[in-house]
């Protein structure tokens, strides 16, 4: 009974913040306007704009995944080897900038990036030639991979550290090499938290705004300014509902391969 | 040694942190007074107001509270579309809320303003009649709404920048497509002020319903994609200031703190700023009764304070956009006065237009083609 009581607010938040929005865009999503019953909002994802705006999402945040992939493996194995203490050190600074606000450390690259921007400005003092990233797709993974990257180190980390040494031990007592111990042993152990890292970093990536709004200029149109725009500008509601109910298969299909690779919740990041 | 300077490190970074917290706050919604749930039944000394971001001075606020014993609760909001499904909701009654042209115009269509009792508002005389006519084109009978500010839409140029690029300044909005600019153009982030430059360009009304003429319009958006540099809203201000671009699309009403602003920073160029032959939009920002206010009265003070000179012209010294306040256009100084960036020849806005709700259907077919623009 008590433990009934104590599940009670969960339920009032699950079902508030959770179960209910979810359940007025599913009700949005398939109405119109007057409230008929319609597939047309989320059949409008097949028009040739919200096509190309959804495999540019796809594209570019399938590449910023990739990106943080590469760069956190190593990262997460440096931090592993270097033990607890200091390790755990580098991981506090790297989650850091997390406490700042994420609009913030965003508009923060915009000025660094900027044509007579702080980057640009040391360049020239240098004497090496300007940087014109911002505004174009490039500065745009530029921001998806600063903003998440620590998505990606933190689940890899999580299950690296779980690794006992003696199984790398073992694997050199018996005649494998760095290579093969990477392919074999620590590519397979920590494939939880490799799936775990990705989802949680392509989901953001594909469904983000801000960041193509404020490094892209508004000139790259992703799947997430079409469904804001939808909200604020236009008005349209229903629009809006039905191209996010075609996210949330994306959403779904990630979840889905993380209950398969990550049965025991090991990767999850904190 | 080395956990002094950490701990430092640590109480540098929550105070950014606690900074950046505080700021966040004061640009989202802002409530003044205490909390909204304990009003009195009555609701007699209370006063629900919803205004665009950074459009009051806060002190008159304080001012009227003093004075009317009402007690203000001030929300704001950032774009006329995001304002719309909240009042037409009625989630949160609003007193008074302040739309533009366009919006009212759709307000009303739909039911969903009370009129004004003019009886309350005797003030409202200071208001020179010229944009009590203005405000006809969306308010034909002056029933709905009381103007509170106006301004233009024009280009603002980088007179060093042009200079270097070669090219005359501008005159025209047909000037936004040459190609030497390629890369230093920034234009506004929104369908109907896009539409209006690429529309009006060509000649045609920037209230168009007209396939051919959109999608010539839309055409020409497309072409002069590659030569912007950026579509933001906000921005353009300090993007100028900060020398990124060559020529903006931008609003009237910023430009006094842009010259103010510059001639702070001591630049080594000059941001001027032209109306485009072809007529541009001419917009009013003015406030309106919802049906469903609860406190209609006390809106009616509030709208008759602001239309009193002396707070009309302290927030024109806040907001800088131009006033339609004759009693606050006496007030000021003859340099203001004779500025014809913020105050504008009446002669020189023959071409100019307001802008006009166009129908639900109408605004689909705007947004669709925004969306084209956008993608390719």
């Amino acid at each position: 009974m008590s433990k009934k009581l104590l599940a009670g607010p969960y339920l009032v938040w699950m079902a508030g913040f959770i179960i209910i929005p979810l359940g007025l865009i599913i009700y949005y999503g398939l109405t119109d306007r007057d409230g008929l019953f319609t597939i047309a909002n989320v059949a409008s994802i097949a028009t040739p704009e919200h096509r190309k705006a959804l495999w540019l999402s796809l594209w570019l945040s399938l590449v910023s995944t990739a990106i943080c992939l590469a760069l956190a493996y190593p990262l997460a194995m440096i931090l592993r080897n270097r033990g607890v203490g200091r390790g755990s050190f580098i991981v506090f600074i790297f989650i850091l900038p997390m406490w700042m606000n994420f609009l913030l450390r965003t508009m923060a690259w915009q000025t660094l990036l900027e044509k007579n921007g702080v980057l640009n400005g040391i360049l020239s003092f240098l004497h090496l030639p300007n940087q014109s990233l911002i505004n174009t797709a490039g500065a745009i993974i530029l921001g998806m991979v600063y903003n998440f990257l620590p998505f990606m180190v933190l689940p890899i980390y999580n299950v690296l550290s779980k690794i006992d040494d003696d199984i790398i031990h073992a694997a050199r007592d018996l005649g494998a090499n760095s290579m093969q111990i990477l392919v074999q042993i620590w590519l397979p152990l920590s494939v939880p938290g490799i799936i775990s890292g990705i989802t949680m970093v392509f989901v953001p990536a594909l469904t983000t705004f801000v960041i193509s709004n404020l490094l892209g200029g508004s000139k790259i149109l992703l799947i997430g300014n079409v469904i804001e725009q939808e909200f604020t500008r236009a008005g349209n509601w229903h629009m809006g509902s039905g191209l996010s109910l075609v996210l949330m298969i994306f959403i779904l299909i990630s979840m889905a391969v993380i209950a398969k690779y990550d049965k025991n919740g090991e990767g999850s990041a904190f | 040694m080395k956990k002094k300077f950490i701990a430092g490190c640590l109480a540098a970074f929550s105070l950014a942190v606690l900074l950046s917290g505080c700021q966040g706050q004061a640009s989202g919604e802002g409530t003044t007074g205490a909390n909204k749930n304990d009003s009195s039944e009555t609701g007699s000394d209370e006063l629900y107001v919803y205004n665009w971001g950074e459009y009051i001075d806060e002190e008159v606020i304080t001012q009227f509270e003093e004075e009317t014993g009402i007690r203000v609760i001030y929300d704001w909001f950032e774009t006329n579309e995001e304002m719309y499904p909240i009042i037409e909701a009625g989630a949160v009654s609003y007193d008074v809320v302040c739309p533009s042209d366009y919006m009212i115009q759709k307000m009303v269509e739909n039911g969903l303003l009370a009129e004004i009792n003019f009886d309350n508002v005797p003030n409202v005389s200071q208001i020179d009649p010229a944009y009590l006519d203005m405000s006809k084109a969306f308010d034909p009978e002056n029933k709905f709404s009381v103007p509170y500010c106006w301004g233009t839409v024009g280009i603002l140029y980088n007179t060093k920048r042009l200079g270097e690029l070669g090219v005359a300044p501008p005159s025209k909005w047909e000037d936004l497509w040459d190609e030497r600019l390629s890369g230093e153009i920034l234009m506004q982030d929104s369908v109907r002020d896009a539409f209006m430059v690429a529309l009006k360009k060509n000649g045609f009304s920037m209230n168009s319903e007209d396939s051919s003429e959109l999608e010539q319009a839309k055409q020409d958006l497309i072409r002069q994609k590659p030569l912007v540099q950026a579509y933001v809203i906000d921005q353009v201000r300090d993007k100028m200031i900060g020398g990124e671009a060559a020529v903006g699309v931008i609003y009237s009403g910023e430009m006094l703190y842009i010259q103010e602003e510059v001639a702070n920073l001591g630049l080594d160029y000059k941001l001027e700023y032209v109306l485009p032959e072809e007529g541009t939009n001419l917009w009013l920002d003015s406030w309106v009764i919802p049906k469903n206010a609860k406190n209609k009265e006390n809106a009616e003070k509030w709208i008759d304070f602001l239309c009193r000179p002396e707070i009309a012209k302290a927030n024109f010294e806040y907001i800088t956009y131009p006033t339609p306040n004759k009693g606050a256009f006496d007030l000021l100084d003859s340099d203001l006065q004779n500025n014809k960036s913020v105050f504008p020849d009446m002669d020189s806005l023959t071409n100019c237009e307001v802008f006009r709700y166009l129908g639900d259907e109408t605004e689909e077919i705007y947004n669709d083609l925004w969306k084209e623009v956008k993608s390719n």
